[in-house]
Formats: C-alpha cells, sequence, structure tokens
C-alpha cells in the first residue's frame, strides 16, 4: 500500500487553540490531511507520556497548541507545557528521534492564519523527515 | 512419596553480581532459607549444569528468582526453560523488574556496542577482532529486555539491589507460598517522597536556573535533595526502599522503577524535573538544559527497556 503522509497528532488546549482551529475551518482555510486532533483543556495537562505514546503508536509528529504565554485559562498550564516539552525535545536526539517531529507553539482563538501556517509547516519539515518507521510506516518496530 | 522441602533455584542473565550478594546479605537467615528449601541450582554458588535442570520434572521448583537483565539468546533460553521447571518466577532485582542499567544499551544498536567495545577502544589495541574470529559466544539480541518481557513472572522483588530487610520476608513469604495477588510487587505503590525522612523540607515551589552536579554542593544531610538544587529522582520513583541512599546522604537514582501509576519513568521525571524550573529561563538561556548533560541516561538510568520506547528508533538529527 502506498504510504499515505504523514500522520501528526495535534494537542489543542480547549480555550485557545481548539477555537483558533474551529475558527480556520469557519473560514474556509486549507487544511492537511493527516492531521488528528486531540483536545486537551490546558497544555499543562499534556504528560509526556503522550507524546511518547503517540510515537510509539506510528505518529509521525506532534504538534501541541497553546494559549500565548501570559494568557493561559488557567495562568500558568503553558508555562508548564512549555519547560516539560523544551526538555522532552532535548531527551528525542537520545531516543532516536528527530527533534524535529515534536513542536510546540502559543497562538490565540483569533489567529487562524497563523495556525494553518504553523500546521503547514510541521507538516512539510516531518513530510521531508519521512516516516518515523521506514520499514513500517504506520506501527512500531 | 517422601515430602520433601520446597525446591527453589537462583538464576543470573546479565548481571554485575550485586543481586547474587545481596541474597548472602541475609546474613544468617541464610542459614533459615536452607532449612526451609533446597538450592537445586544456582550458578553462582553452586555446579549445577544445564543439563541437570532440563532433567528435572517440569512445575518441580517451588519458586525460581532470577536477576539480570535479558540480553543474550542463552538468557532466553535459559529463562523459558526455568519457566517451565518452576511454579513462580519472581524477578529479583531492578534489571530483572525494568531491564536495568544494561538497559542504557538500547540507546545504541548490538552492533555500536560491539564495535566501541571490542574495536574502537584504544586499549584493545592487537586484540582487536580475534576473540569473535575463535569462540563461539552467545548472540546479543536486538535489545535488552527485562524478564517479564520473555516470560511471564510472579512476582517482583525491586532494587539495585534488593534491600537487605526485605530480601528474607519476601524469600521466605514466596517459599512458604503466602496467598499474595498476581504480579505483586515487594514494594510501596506510591513515590519515595511519600516515606522519605526529608520529605518535610520538601519545598513547595522552586524557580531554578539550573541543576547543580554532586560535587558542586557540600550536600546538606536533613534537607530535600530538591531544595539543595540537586537532581533526585525520588518523585518519580517507587518507594518501600527505607530510603537507604536518602540515609547515606545521596539523592535517590531511581532503581525501584516508576511509582504504581506510571509507566514511564524517564517522563514522569521530565515533568517534575520541568516543574521546578523557572520558565522564563528555559526560552532565552541555554543553562537549565546544559545543566543536564546527559538527560536520558539520568531519567532512564534503570528503566529503559520498560519504558515506552524501550530504547532508541535509530534516527539521527541530520
Amino acid at each position: 500500500m502506498e504510504y499515505p503522509g504523514p500522520e501528526i497528532i495535534v494537542f489543542l488546549c480547549n480555550w485557545c487553540s481548539y477555537e483558533c482551529a474551529d475558527g480556520a475551518g469557519r473560514a474556509g482555510l486549507t487544511h492537511f490531511h493527516g492531521t488528528r486532533v486531540i483536545r486537551v483543556m490546558c497544555t499543562g495537562r499534556i504528560d509526556p507520556q503522550f507524546v511518547l505514546h503517540a510515537f510509539k503508536q506510528g505518529a509521525d509528529g506532534v504538534l501541541i497548541l497553546g494559549c500565548r504565554l501570559g494568557e493561559c485559562h488557567y495562568r500558568e498550564g503553558n508555562f508548564q507545557a512549555l519547560k516539560r516539552f523544551a526538555l522532552l525535545k532535548k531527551l528525542l536526539p537520545q531516543l532516536g528521534i528527530n527533534s524535529k517531529r515534536l513542536e510546540y507553539h502559543w497562538i490565540s482563538a483569533s489567529d487562524y492564519r497563523e495556525f494553518v501556517e504553523v500546521v503547514r509547516q510541521m507538516h512539510e519539515v516531518v513530510s521531508h523527515l519521512g516516516p518515523l518507521y521506514p520499514s513500517n510506516p504506520r506501527s512500531a518496530s | 512419596m517422601k515430602e520433601g522441602k520446597p525446591k527453589i533455584a537462583f538464576y543470573w542473565c546479565s548481571s554485575c553480581g550485586g543481586c547474587e550478594e545481596s541474597v548472602l546479605d541475609m546474613g544468617a537467615r541464610l542459614l533459615d532459607v536452607a532449612e526451609m528449601a533446597e538450592i537445586v541450582f544456582w550458578p553462582a554458588a553452586m555446579d549445577t549444569k544445564y543439563a541437570e535442570v532440563r532433567s528435572f520434572q517440569d512445575r518441580s521448583i517451588t519458586a525460581c528468582f532470577i536477576n539480570g537483565s535479558i540480553r543474550l539468546d542463552e538468557h532466553v533460553e535459559m529463562v523459558k526453560l526455568l519457566r517451565k521447571k518452576a511454579r513462580l518466577i519472581v524477578a529479583y532485582g531492578a534489571c530483572a523488574h525494568l531491564g536495568g542499567v544494561y538497559g542504557l544499551g538500547n540507546f545504541f544498536s548490538p552492533e555500536q556496542l560491539i564495535k566501541t567495545s571490542y574495536e574502537l577502544v584504544p586499549s584493545m589495541g592487537s586484540l582487536r577482532k580475534s576473540a569473535s574470529e575463535t569462540l563461539k559466544l552467545p548472540e546479543l539480541l536486538p535489545r535488552v529486555k527485562s524478564l517479564n518481557q520473555v516470560v511471564p513472572v510472579d512476582y517482583f522483588i525491586p532494587g539495585c539491589p534488593p534491600v537487605p530487610e526485605s530480601i528474607f520476608d519476601a524469600v521466605s513469604a514466596i517459599i512458604s507460598g503466602a496467598p499474595l495477588p498476581k504480579a505483586y510487587i515487594f514494594a510501596d505503590h506510591k513515590a519515595l517522597c511519600d516515606s522519605c525522612p526529608r520529605n518535610k523540607t520538601r519545598p513547595d515551589h522552586l524557580k531554578l536556573d539550573s541543576f547543580k552536579r554532586l560535587y558542586e554542593v557540600e550536600l546538606d544531610p536533613e534537607t530535600c535533595f530538591l531544595a539543595q538544587g540537586v537532581i533526585c529522582l525520588g518523585p518519580a520513583t517507587r518507594g518501600g526502599c527505607n530510603s537507604r541512599c536518602i540515609n547515606a546522604n545521596m539523592p535517590c537514582r531511581g532503581c525501584f522503577g516508576p511509582p504504581g501509576a506510571v509507566k514511564d519513568q524517564g517522563a514522569k521525571s521530565i515533568s517534575f524535573i520541568a516543574s521546578l524550573l523557572e520558565a522564563s529561563k528555559i526560552a532565552g538561556d541555554d543553562r537549565p538544559l546544559a545543566s543536564l548533560p546527559d538527560l536520558g541516561g539520568l531519567i532512564y538510568r534503570y528503566s529503559l527497556p520498560s519504558s515506552i520506547l524501550q530504547g532508541s528508533l535509530g534516527e539521527t538529527q541530520g
């Protein structure tokens, strides 16, 4: 079966980034196949284990989008996420995963065009890197 | 037919021998164990051959305590044999429980490990490659595994090595057939902080800009290590070790593995380590991350094979 393109797991927080994605949809802006959205209440809720599970299950990339720093609905959740995923990104090379496969970005609910650009960029970078499991594109070894 | 004493066995896979020594740490109570049971196989201490083990009746050994990581094809063969010959298989020590320190080999391929140790190391000199041309040696598996990734395991005695006080209690309970839950782990469910003697000095909030290495700090014997700016893996490690390292004024290194509700000890370590840092420093400054030079080795020291990804997926950063 032909490789269908990268599969990117996109974590969106309930407040800014999910609303932004909805807004991009309502505005009819282009989206990409191959993204799967998981809504969480706050990016601070995202356990690093979720990201590692995503890679284990065959995700080629993980994108985390939360509120802009200082605008978190729960005040500090996105700061915790920022620190946590900076650290996880540092670990990825030792786990034999290109660190560009994990990105995090802060966005507000009205930034539809920025959202589309961020997703497009991620899609381009991950396509260029190729599938995470080249010999078996959609599952772990 | 004469009702004999229960039979027990000890076996080691990739092991430093510390777990075997910890059995001796029972001291005089080892003699009580020898009273309670007949030791039929113990490569570290007795000369029983593999052929004799193959001739044992299936399930004739009451309990077999296996330590060490599964690294070689020989280990797989032997633990599968012992699984047949024993009613209970007990994963003894961090290597059997989690994959252990040898599990750090999973950051590399077997080819890389062999090439580095037997070819590239300057001290090899003229011995390079000669051994492998004349000896038939067991093969390295593609990855190190924990015992329960190869055979079903009945009980786990964690620790590197297990705690002397607990070893006799665990061994005698197992031998005497105490009714324990399936896959019982002889340790606490919660993290080490819960039982740590220093937990009253555990800080509510920390905003560090970097961590200190052990040699950079004169360690106060009564204050939480995290409050002193030094990494202690207590928050992401199962308790039940009697805080022996803490009591020796050394921070926890995580040998009991993750607490009960956690699958990946490294991931949870990242969570709590991140929470101690000052957020504004992460964005602009290299120091917080630079103060953790070998993050993978630090957080997966004992548990890489039993983590979510189990090791490196082999991709480069280029």
